[in-house]
């Protein structure tokens, strides 16, 4: 007998998205109605393996009958809800979003928030040169991953994966307050001193390149990297019995860094230290 | 059928469905990391985690409720558990009258077992012990699950027994969302009993016995199949020890270090005529060798399956060359099984595994597209149609219950490696998250926490009285053998309770203190129970 | 969990004061252990307890709170770094904040050397205003000075809510609130019933006194419906709003009115739960509340209804009911998305009526049949007579200036800084809130902040911004840095070093923070900023 569980079927809900009718199951988002319907939402903190939260603001619709835009990664639709998702307050808020973040962090490894800049046509320059920013210097505290925070964007999803949502080991939260709001440990100890087991689940999900592995950081110091020389190899971790896949990140022969797809049952994205760093016995060569 | 096999529980059930999960004899949050995070994804959701461990372990400090027991007293424990859920009418008496067999016989074995009787030989409370009953009585969705902690004990079999009466008694099995899962500790100990290297097996879970089954594999293969089982590794030690096993070939498995009480170990293969290790790194064992034929890291330097815990089979693939002069480990098999005069046909992965498919049942829905296309399959998957089957033992659901599934009434049989004046401290040996077994693998990398990944790790207390210090050295003897190491204080374990792991073998050899008990039928030693004396150096 | 966990320990005194808060260690027995993951919620009070005791949050403080409440160090370093009256690095156990902030920036607000500066306290009607912490064995806070000036509309007929008030009621006494009528409100609850409280509510029209105005009586049959139980009350007495100290007064002078109220509203909207929410600096509002609770409780007149008094640590943002909620449950006072809103999903993920001090104190006056809706007000700044007054809504503006004595006014602030200026010639609007909603402005908490003719209104408005950027909680993109930029084009504005066209980056930066922040501070953050701009032409480039 196969036992696929057989849940109650969802029901439908239809919504106008832009002038066009859309259905999706209830308890869908906005932001998978616009999927459905073909429309680019840009997004910067959502992902599809954590819970919402909905801090960055740039995938904010105008839904008719809010008095503020709504941020569609975790609005749920309903029936009869009309979105705009093109409207000039839309546009005005997410060039804005955009601005504000591309003035003060260092989104040079961020290519999906370049894109959307172009896309909206954000011009940071305008608050000048002496805008506040949150250049540091990178933090080198081990030899598997490093942290630099001038590319962070507090979008909370490294707070997330070592969080609730997958890792539990709450190594890394947000101190601080308002602009001086920063990813940390306790009392900013280094990270061979933190709760860290170097699982890499927060690497995985950082979408700046605030939080790298040391192999491609040392490699992109190097001018090195090179990611159209690369190619992902899916294969099973050779540690455990669980059966986690892995994608091996190869260029020119070595394994350049580690990953798991988000769409995995087994892992969502997720490793442990062996299976993120321990492909290196077949490095030593 | 249920012992043998593999999980019969998806992570997915786990994580989605259960409303209890009993961690017995595991350590998951550090062994198996990414199932915890499905565990703990049902215990956000409310569901209860209860862990059984003599020490209070990283998976304990999640629990709903830790039950610190004392160093292989399972089956009392879990004899009593089966008593309270019989006397609080909490057993599933229609599942049991209808779909199991042996229930007299096991109602009788467990009856001495009382919660007083349990906390006498346990040491865990009674109260503590009628709250696991009950919590797993009362579940809707129960998952038992267990690793080593169950496993590495000389009766290991009977553990496992008694783990699956719990089920039986209460119906968690053969049901979506309740099961038995032991969490595999390999990453294709599941697919390598799956493909018959056992000593009992053929491919695809046939008895070597079972002469209809011999005869389908000669067909295929062109030549007769001995119809007498073989040694497992400890009935190889022990014939070692005979004089009667002679030459070793050993693939992928480093046992000069890897094996109870090291020294006999060693002794043994050294004695040996002929000794050929099969390896990707120059282990121990390789040094010890006569021959060392260089072999690839299967995970990513070839191509091929693996099964996990789940009994999902999934593609490995090549991202690499072997380097140097090693090769491909089927590659190495055909040719050394040429140069013995027999032509094996073709070496490519794929048409191995669609011979394996054409002669396993559980496998033939299996091609590599499929499992391509779906990401991976869980066996039994009997055609090109059928998607993998979640969970096993629905039958044991249908009206009519051909083939019963058996209590096994079984005894509690305390530690071979017994606790006296001389040797008073009771060592149990796990591991630790950043390592792996003898540290072959996972010693090519570091990481801040390889640190002090060696130590002995005692109760305050103990050490206090030996007057070894926190970061301090100790001398630890054992009947068998003596090492020195660091010592961490560890307030995860009582007093008379110390913990090593086995991962810096070269620095400090664990296993020259643990003692070879095995059990007969699994094979596996009592690596969980060593009687050691610490002393101040 | 399984917590790496600090090493440092904490001295002997940090031990007791937590202790105090989660109660004393007990030893393990090495055999059975049961995780409680629901014990975070006493973190800020075993927090500000450490800090009451040594002056300052130690690591070994830190730590311990951790051990003991089961919060991963990285985390309970993620709540405390997030109160400004909470200290991460040692500080003498004396400290004097002096308020800078508006009404007392116009009196001459100066912070002496080693004193330090802070937002509004509270106490706007005798600025310059200061608050001093003392930590220690038996610590204190005490507001400075502390006495003001007398209630303005003592001896007044007429009275509602501040009727008790302004007749000279002990707030200290159980017997003088009875004996003024106190009580008699409950009474009349338990014979209508918690539906007939609930209809009565819904028939006065009563909107809610914290800012947002939103009909209570909906808001409770919102709550009573939900079938998720527990269900909460939380009394919002965060008070930070610059200008703002009803609350404050209604607090310290009437407590046994708000204890009465909360157990209506419990009462008709089941709640066995409630919890008063006060600001770290009202340190007078927490004696007389905690002592009027104490005497409720112990007289039986809670039956059943437990009230705990919690009090903050320093975060205006923790005035938004959600932030209130995650402040109280031992997070950061980060707001929360919404929907879910409170009525459904609120404290503790359980349907929560959240209601300001003077939205409750309105109840006991609905039930024994004074329904005239009054409101009361928050008049500081260049006026003679500054003080809390009462005035029935509608009432114009010009006449409560006239009654404070105000100075002929450059501009009025009203509704805080969350507000809008008012020009000279705005000044006939009704206090209500449909007067307010059609002039397009607010009365928000109920601040008016007179502004006379030398006043600096670009300080005011540059105190503003920097409020606003201080209090950000940081979460989100247009506020966290919106009030950055916004205030550097101010100040860019102020000293005349412009760039391009800083009006238009400052409305953008409105809109976006108006149209795009997740709650209220970001989308009140430019309010006061642009009016003042745009209705005064103050930093008109």
């Amino acid at each position: 007998m196969t036992a696929v569980s057989v849940s109650a079927p969802r029901r439908v809900v239809e919504l106008t998205v832009d002038g066009a009718p859309v259905r999706v199951t209830e308890g869908s988002t906005i932001l998978d109605a616009c999927k459905r319907a073909r429309i680019e939402t840009p997004t910067l903190c959502y992902g599809d393996t954590l819970t919402p939260v909905n801090v960055c603001r740039v995938c904010v619709v105008e839904v008719e009958g809010a008095r503020t835009l709504v941020p569609s990664c975790s609005r749920k639709v309903e029936d009869g809800m009309v979105v705009h998702t093109d409207s000039e307050r839309v546009r005005t808020s997410r060039r804005l979003v955009l601005e504000l973040l591309s003035s003060s962090v260092d989104l040079s490894l961020a290519d999906d928030a370049q894109r959307y800049a172009a896309e909206y046509d954000a011009h940071p320059e305008r608050f000048g040169p002496d805008a506040a920013t949150v250049a540091q210097d990178v933090k080198i505290d081990n030899d598997l991953y490093v942290r630099d925070y001038s590319k962070c964007i507090l979008c909370y999803r490294c707070v997330e994966a070592c969080g609730v949502d997958h890792q539990n080991t709450f190594a890394i939260h947000v101190a601080g307050r308002g602009f001086g709001a920063h990813i940390s440990t306790e009392l900013d100890v280094p990270l061979p001193d933190s709760a860290c087991v170097y699982c890499g689940n927060c690497i995985a999900v950082c979408p700046t390149g605030a939080l790298m592995f040391k192999s491609e950081y040392d490699l992109r110091q190097a001018g090195t990297w090179d990611e159209s020389r690369q190619s992902e190899v899916r294969t099973v971790c050779p540690y455990c019995g669980v059966g986690c896949n892995l994608e091996l990140h190869v260029q020119d022969g070595e394994i350049v860094k580690v990953t798991s797809p988000d769409d995995h049952d087994v892992t969502r994205g997720n490793l442990c230290i062996k299976g993120r760093f321990g492909f290196q016995h077949v490095q030593n060569r | 059928m249920l012992g043998a096999g593999g999980g019969t529980s998806s992570y997915q059930e786990v994580r989605d469905v259960a409303d209890v999960i009993v961690l017995w004899g595991s350590n998951a949050r550090e062994a198996h990391p990414i199932w915890f995070h499905h565990a703990l994804k049902a215990v956000h959701r409310g569901a209860k985690l209860i862990v059984v461990d003599p020490r209070r372990s990283s998976s304990a400090q999640w629990a709903d409720l830790w039950l610190g027991i004392d160093v292989g007293t399972d089956i009392a424990l879990a004899n009593a558990v089966g008593r309270e859920i019989i006397h609080a009418g909490l057993a599933n008496e229609e599942f049991i009258e209808r779909a199991t067999s042996g229930y007299e016989a096991y109602r009788e074995s467990v009856e001495p077992w009382t919660l007083a009787e349990a906390e006498r030989v346990t040491g865990v409370p009674a109260e503590a012990i009628r709250e696991l009953a009950h919590t797993y009585g009362t579940a809707e969705h129960a998952q038992m699950c267990w690793t080593l902690g169950i496993t590495e004990h000389h009766n290991a079999v009977d553990n496992v027994f008694a783990l699956i009466d719990l089920a039986l008694l209460t119906g968690h099995v053969g049901r979506y969302g309740s099961g038995l899962q032991p969490l595999r500790g390999q990453n294709n100990v599941q697919g390598g009993g799956d493909m018959g290297a056992l000593p009992n097996k053929l491919p695809g879970f046939g008895d070597v016995d079972d002469a209809a089954v011999r005869t389908r594999f000669e067909q295929v293969w062109g030549a007769p199949v001995p119809p007498e089982r073989g040694l497992h590794l400890t009935g190889m030690f022990e014939a070692m020890g005979h004089g009667e096993l002679r030459a070793l070939y050993v693939i992928g498995e480093n046992p000069a270090q890897s094996e109870a009480d090291q020294t006999r170990a060693t002794e043994l293969l050294a004695g040996l005529d002929h000794l050929v290790v099969q390896d990707i790194f120059r282990t121990r064992t390789a040094e010890m060798a006569d021959v060392v034929l260089p072999a690839s890291a299967t995970w990513c330097e070839a191509e091929g399956t693996v099964t996990s815990s789940e009994r999902r089979v999934q593609r490995v693939r090549k991202a690499l060359d072997p380097p140097g002069e090693a090769r491909d480990d089927v590659e190495i098999v055909y040719a050394l099984a040429q140069r013995l005069g027999h032509d094996l046909g073709s070496p490519r992965a794929e048409d191995v595994w669609n011979e394996l498919r054409s002669l396993s049942p559980a496998h033939k829905g299996m091609t590599y597209a499929r499992l391509e296309e779906l990401g991976g399959i869980q066996w039994p998957c009997p055609d090109e149609t059928h998607p993998g089957e979640q969970f096993l033992h629905a039958r044991l659901w249908d009206p009519v219950v051909e083939v019963r599934a058996p209590f096994m009434a079984v005894e509690h049989d305390p530690p071979v490696d017994l606790l006296d004046d001389d040797f008073p401290i009771r060592l149990t040996t796990g591991r630790r998250l950043e390592s792996f077994n003898t540290g072959v693998q996972s010693g090519g990398f570091d990481s801040p926490l390889h640190r002090n990944g060696s130590a002995l790790r005692l109760a305050p207390e103990d050490g206090a009285r030996l007057g070894i210090s926190d970061g301090g050295r100790a001398r630890v003897v054992s009947r068998r053998g003596a090492l020195e190491t660091g010592v961490v204080y560890d307030t995860t374990l009582r007093p008379g309770l110390a913990f090593m792991n086995l991962h810096f073998p070269d620095e400090v050899p664990t296993n020259v203190l643990t003692i070879d008990a095995t059990d007969p039928k699994s094979g596996t030693a009592e690596f969980k129970a060593t009687a050691v004396r610490v002393e101040a150096v | 969990m399984d917590l790496r966990l600090l090493t440092a320990e904490p001295t002997d005194a940090e031990r007791a004061a937590i202790d105090a808060i989660v109660g004393e260690a007990q030893p393990g027995d090495g055999r059975v252990e049961r995780s409680d993951r629901n014990r975070r919620h006493l973190l800020l009070p075993a927090l500000r307890a450490a800090q009451r005791r040594v002056g300052w949050v130690s690591e070994g403080a830190l730590g311990y709170a951790s051990r003991r409440l089961d919060v991963p160090p990285a985390d309970a370093y993620g709540v405390a770094s997030f109160y400004a009256l909470l200290a991460l690095e040692e500080q003498p156990a004396d400290v004097l904040h002096v308020c800078t902030d508006l009404a007392c920036a116009l009196a001459g607000a100066e912070v002496p050397p080693g004193a330090k500066a802070s937002p509004c306290l509270g106490l706007c009607e005798r600025a310059p205003a200061s608050l001093r912490t003392i930590a220690g064995e038996s610590p204190v806070e005490v507001q400075l000075p502390e006495t003001g000036p007398p209630l303005p509309q003592a001896g007044e007929r007429g009275l509602r809510l501040l009727r008790r008030i302004a007749d000279g009621l002990d707030p200290t006494s159980l017997d003088d609130y009875r004996a003024r009528g106190g009580y008699a409100a409950l009474a009349r609850a338990r014979e209508l019933g918690p539906e007939g409280v609930r209809q009565a509510v819904s028939e006065s029209g009563l909107l809610g006194r914290g800012g947002a105005a939103f009909p209570t009586g909906t808001k409770w049959d919102a709550v009573a419906r939900q079938p998720a139980q527990p269900h909460y009350l939380v009394c919002n007495a965060d008070e930070s709003e610059p200008g703002t100290f009803k609350d404050r007064v209604l607090m310290e002078s009437d407590p046994f009115a708000l204890v009465e109220a909360m157990t209506i509203a419990a009462y008709a909207t089941g709640c066995t739960q409630g919890f008063v929410y006060v600001r770290a600096e009202y340190p007078l509002a927490h004696e007389r509340l905690g002592n009027a609770i104490a005497q409720a409780r112990a007289a039986g007149l809670l039956e059943g209804f437990g009230v705990e008094l919690r009090i903050g640590a320093g975060a205006y943002v923790c005035g938004e009911e959600t932030a209130l909620f995650q402040s109280i449950e031992g997070y950061r006072g980060e707001p929360r998305n919404k929907p879910p809103f409170p009525v459904e999903v609120g404290l503790f993920g359980k349907p929560t009526v959240v209601n300001n001090v003077e939205t409750l104190v309105n109840v006991p006056e609905i039930l024994t049949g004074d329904v005239r809706e009054t409101r009361l007000f928050c008049v500081s700044g260049n006026v003679a007579r500054p003080g809390l007054y009462e005035l029935e809504l509608g009432t114009p503006l010009r006449a409560l200036l006239d009654l404070a004595g105000a100075e002929p006014p450059k501009a009025v602030l009203l509704g805080g800084a969350a507000g809008s200026f008012l020009r000279p010639d705005q000044l006939d609007l009704p206090l209500s809130f449909d007067g307010a909603r059609d002039a397009g402005v607010t009365l928000g908490s109920g601040v008016v902040l007179v502004f006379g003719q030398d006043a600096d209104l670009t300080a005011a408005v540059l105190r503003i911004a920097e409020f606003f950027r201080d209090e950000s909680c940081g979460q989100c993109v247009p506020c966290r840095v919106g009030t950055v930029r916004q205030e550097e084009a101010l100040h860019r504005l102020a000293s005349g070093a412009t760039l391009g066209n800083e009006r238009e980056t400052l409305a953008d930066l409105a809109q976006v923070m108006r149209d795009a922040s997740i709650c209220g501070l970001g989308q009140t953050a430019a309010s006061a900023v642009q009016s003042a701009m745009i209705n005064l032409e103050v930093l008109a480039p």
